[in-house]
């Protein structure tokens, strides 16, 4: 074992030394511990769970009916597929005022700085500097919750509906969306959107959870302990990958 | 088992360009420590027999779980081949068992779907997919790629318990009242998203689909490990094209398991939401009983696209660790090199990307685009070019060997026999047009039974042989491995040969009994025929059963390594323990297929073998090395 470690990694060439190139064995070839690489697998094998409801979107949304009118015209009707300016057009504490994605938009900035700040962490981290781990931990677990919390009044305004309401089939008035009725289309664009977001938002919530349990051990010094940050890492890998899925998700539901 | 003080190390090895030697010497010598640290005190049976985190052990429980399961599977098979052989036969007799599944004498049709569908499902996930690559990823990754362990135990202990956990939940769900899932094992919608459709529907897909859920998971937490520890541990010189076949092909099973069982996830909660929560992914324009049901604008089709997405890298999940297996024990067997290594890992990796972009050729016939049909039939066709050259090499390493036909050989050339079989008439079904007639038929059956189903297990079989004196230290008995390999082997020929022609002759899939069609009458005693040789083939795997738990505690003593091979699994003890080497772990030099190589005094060097030790058989291009 001695032998191996004076070994210099160029020198192959004997016929009594293993190679010791990058793929050849007893080494970490792409310099990730293999926790980080399955956490890398677990985001690919997410991926593409979450790729299969994208495309289960797009089959969906493609078979329905768009509005051909003028956009001023638009109405909600259970015939065709929904703008979604006309949907999330609402503002806590605004009452009817019309701010199309105003709030979603708000919402997306915040998941997007708890990113940053998460970044701030693994950085934290890197240098061992535990206060400014914990800081930077506690500033992306209340950045998650307030995404949460945003999202929970997205989804109560959606329930409740607007106040005219849709004419649904049976003859009634229909207000808000439930998973077999929708005021805004077809009901299809209410069990996506219920089903999508809040996947992803089992994930943030997941991710809150996570970082939590992160920053209690980070408290107890038990990284401190080990002598690297590395956990804090792979959580942030998590939580950048369920942010940049919030992208998607964000661009299939409000944007197109 | 190992991060926590290795990882200092590898933050330095990252730092500095020259560090690269440092992390694995930190990885053996903590290793080794773990090891003493387990010899001085002894560990409660149930941390070492139970809850193991040892990849030996979870290797075995699964194996064991996999025959458990295999015995169910194949008696649920018996079962409806008695129906189909005897359609007018009564079944009283087996009242005791299936109590009120049995009516007046005859099979509840029900439950006849039910028998398919669980028939299925159990060998399809089970017996070949868990049972296979998860016991045989388990054992041989650690141990042939030269590590202590997986990478990480304590996840391959919970992808067990996983496992454990839904096959419960399968196995209770055979017991309900209202019997288990019924819709076939691809369990399409609306038929399996409505329970008021069938008795099968209700609580028995509920617990299908809830079991399913738990063993994705098993499987993301057996494959992300199998995947880390081939990347991270292999011991030094052990560089990828060193690797045994084994290790290439449960390598690329474990990559193509992480990137389509996610989507079967995501169809089955989409499935769930159907089901419990008033949703319509699945659903629309559906009439029960002269009433329209509200659901509307979803599409059966979808769910058969993401089923299929899983469905089809799931044939290859099923047959690619069977593959590598049998590519090693040829060659140990053949006293031979693998032919065309290289090709060999070419063609796998091949097969792994062309099992993604084929699926919906299981889709011909739902009214898909003709175009879009005639792109995945030339897809698929694609698949014979490296699933040929992978029966070619198999049969130019044979050629000329020095065989020695050992059980785990017979089912090895059985294999190359069966999936030579059953993949030519997968040139047939790849046509769409083709498709169009023979779609559902028992052509499909024949197909799929002989090219995945029976030759998985043959690999299955020629695996458990090979490697049953590294599992249990004993041999297994050669004369009863003869019985059961020749029994096996005409038995499922003389089941599925048969069903070509029916097939041929138009008989449907899945159909309880054929006594309303007259043209059907004359094939009668043809499926009287196949439920015969079916059931001799059955009750044939009751040999191996007695062979394999007689061998484990009375079997023949083994040898180190009793089949001559080179692969670093047979430098360990006979029976290795926590940690599988005792000292330092083996540095690999050179390929694993080191047999009958010229010039060499012994007709095998193993891998370990330094080539300055083997100077009169060193080539030209090995001997440069010294330069």
């Amino acid at each position: 074992m001695a032998q191996t470690t004076t070994l210099q990694p160029t020198a192959a060439s004997t016929l009594d030394a293993p190679r010791t190139g990058n793929w050849d064995g007893g080494n970490e070839p792409f310099k990730a511990s293999y926790g980080k690489l399955m956490m890398w697998f677990f985001l690919l094998s997410d991926a593409f769970t979450f790729g299969a409801f994208l495309t289960t979107y797009g089959m969906i949304r493609h078979k329905h009916e768009v509005f051909t009118g003028e956009a001023s015209a638009f109405h909600f009707s259970t015939k065709w597929w929904p703008i979604p300016d006309h949907v999330f057009n609402a503002f806590p504490g605004m009452g009817h005022a019309n701010v199309p994605l105003g709030f979603v938009a708000l919402m997306t900035m915040i998941l997007i700085f708890s990113s940053v700040t998460m970044v701030l962490a693994v950085e934290a981290g890197h240098r061992m500097d535990k206060k400014d781990v914990q800081k930077w931990l506690l500033w992306t677990i209340l950045f998650g919750t307030i995404f949460l919390l945003s999202q929970a009044w997205e989804w109560g305004h959606f329930i409740r509906g607007h106040e005219e309401g849709t004419l649904m089939a049976d003859g009634t008035v229909f207000h808000g969306a439930n998973l077999s009725m929708n005021q805004y289309g077809p009901v299809l664009f209410a069990d996506l959107f219920f089903f999508i977001t809040g996947f992803h938002g089992t994930h943030v919530l997941s991710g809150v959870c996570l970082l939590v349990w992160c920053f209690i051990a980070t408290t107890n010094g038990t990284f401190e302990k080990r002598g690297h940050y590395e956990m804090v890492e792979k959580i942030g890998l998590y939580w950048h990958f369920v942010d940049l899925v919030w992208v998607f998700v964000f661009t299939f539901f409000y944007l197109v | 088992m190992s991060d926590m003080s290795a990882k200092p190390n590898l933050s330095a090895g990252v730092q500095t360009a020259g560090g690269v030697g440092t992390a694995p010497v930190s990885h053996t010598e903590h290793g080794d420590a773990h090891h003493d640290e387990h010899e001085h005190h002894d560990q409660h049976w149930l941390w070492k027999y139970v809850f193991s985190q040892d990849h030996k052990v979870i290797g075995k429980q699964f194996l064991i779980t996999g025959i458990f399961w295999a015995i169910i599977g194949g008696t649920l098979s018996s079962l409806f081949r008695l129906q189909l052989g005897w359609p007018e036969g009564t079944m009283e007799w087996l009242t005791p068992v299936l109590g009120k599944w049995v009516e007046g004498g005859k099979l509840n049709p029900e439950f006849y779907l039910a028998l398919v569908t669980m028939h299925g499902t159990i060998m399809v996930f089970f017996v070949l997919t868990a049972g296979l690559s998860g016991t045989f990823s388990n054992f041989l990754i650690p141990l042939q790629v030269g590590a202590r362990d997986m990478a990480s135990g304590f996840m391959n202990m919970l992808s067990y318990w996983f496992f454990f956990l839904s096959s419960l939940i399968m196995f209770f769900s055979l017991f309900l009242e209202t019997g288990p899932a019924a819709s076939g094992w691809t369990i399409y919608p609306p038929l399996s998203a409505l329970p008021q459709a069938i008795p099968g529907s209700g609580m028995g897909m509920t617990m299908w689909l809830v079991s399913m859920v738990f063993f994705i998971v098993s499987q993301l937490l057996g494959g992300v490990n199998y995947v880390t520890t081939v990347i991270n541990l292999r011991t030094r010189g052990m560089s990828m094209s060193k690797l045994p076949l084994t290790i290439w092909a449960f390598f690329l099973t474990a990559i193509l398991g992480i990137l389509s069982f996610p989507v079967l996830f995501s169809a089955a909660l989409l499935l769930v939401f159907d089901r419990s929560f008033g949703t319509s992914f699945f659903l629309s324009d559906i009439y029960i009983a002269g009433q329209a049901l509200p659901n509307q604008g979803g599409s059966p089709v979808l769910f058969q696209h993401l089923f299929w997405f899983l469905g089809h890298p799931e044939v290859y999940i099923v047959i690619m660790p069977a593959m590598g297996m049998v590519s090693e024990i040829l060659a140990t067997n053949a006293r031979k090199p693998i032919f065309g290594y290289r090709a060999m890992i070419g063609s796998l990796i091949g097969i792994s990307l062309l099992s993604f972009v084929v699926w919906a050729h299981h889709m011909f016939v739902t009214g898909m685009n003709p175009f879009l049909g005639s792109v995945f039939m030339f897809l698929t066709l694609i698949i014979a070019v490296p699933s040929g050259v992978k029966v070619f090499n198999w049969l130019a390493t044979l050629w000329r060997g020095n065989i020695r036909f050992t059980t785990a050989m017979l089912f090895s050339i059985g294999f190359v026999s069966l999936f030579i079989s059953g993949g030519l008439t997968g040139i047939i079904l790849g046509n769409a047009t083709l498709d169009i007639q023979m779609h559902n038929t028992y052509f499909v059956v024949a197909h799929f039974h002989l090219v995945m189903g029976s030759s998985a297990f043959f690999g299955l079989f020629a695996g458990v042989y090979h490697w049953f004196p590294k599992m249990f230290g004993r041999m297994m008995d050669e004369k009863l491995g003869y019985i059961h390999f020749w029994l096996t082997f005409a038995g499922v020929y003389l089941v599925f040969l048969p069903m070509h022609y029916i097939g041929i002759a138009g008989f449907p899939r899945r159909y309880y009994a054929w006594t309303g069609f007259d043209s059907f009458s004359q094939f009668a005693d043809m499926n009287k025929f196949i439920s015969v040789a079916a059931i001799i083939a059955f009750a044939a795997q009751f040999i191996f059963i007695f062979n394999f738990f007689y061998s484990i505690f009375r079997g023949r003593r083994a040898t180190q390594n009793p089949w001559n091979s080179t692969t670093l699994e047979w430098t360990t003890p006979l029976v290795p323990g926590h940690g599988n080497w005792p000292g330092e772990i083996p540095a690999v030099y050179r390929w694993p297929y080191d047999y009958s190589k010229p010039g060499s005094e012994t007709d095998f060097i193993p891998q370990n073998v330094p080539y300055s030790q083997t100077q009169s058989s060193n080539l030209p291009y090995e001997q440069e090395l010294a330069d």
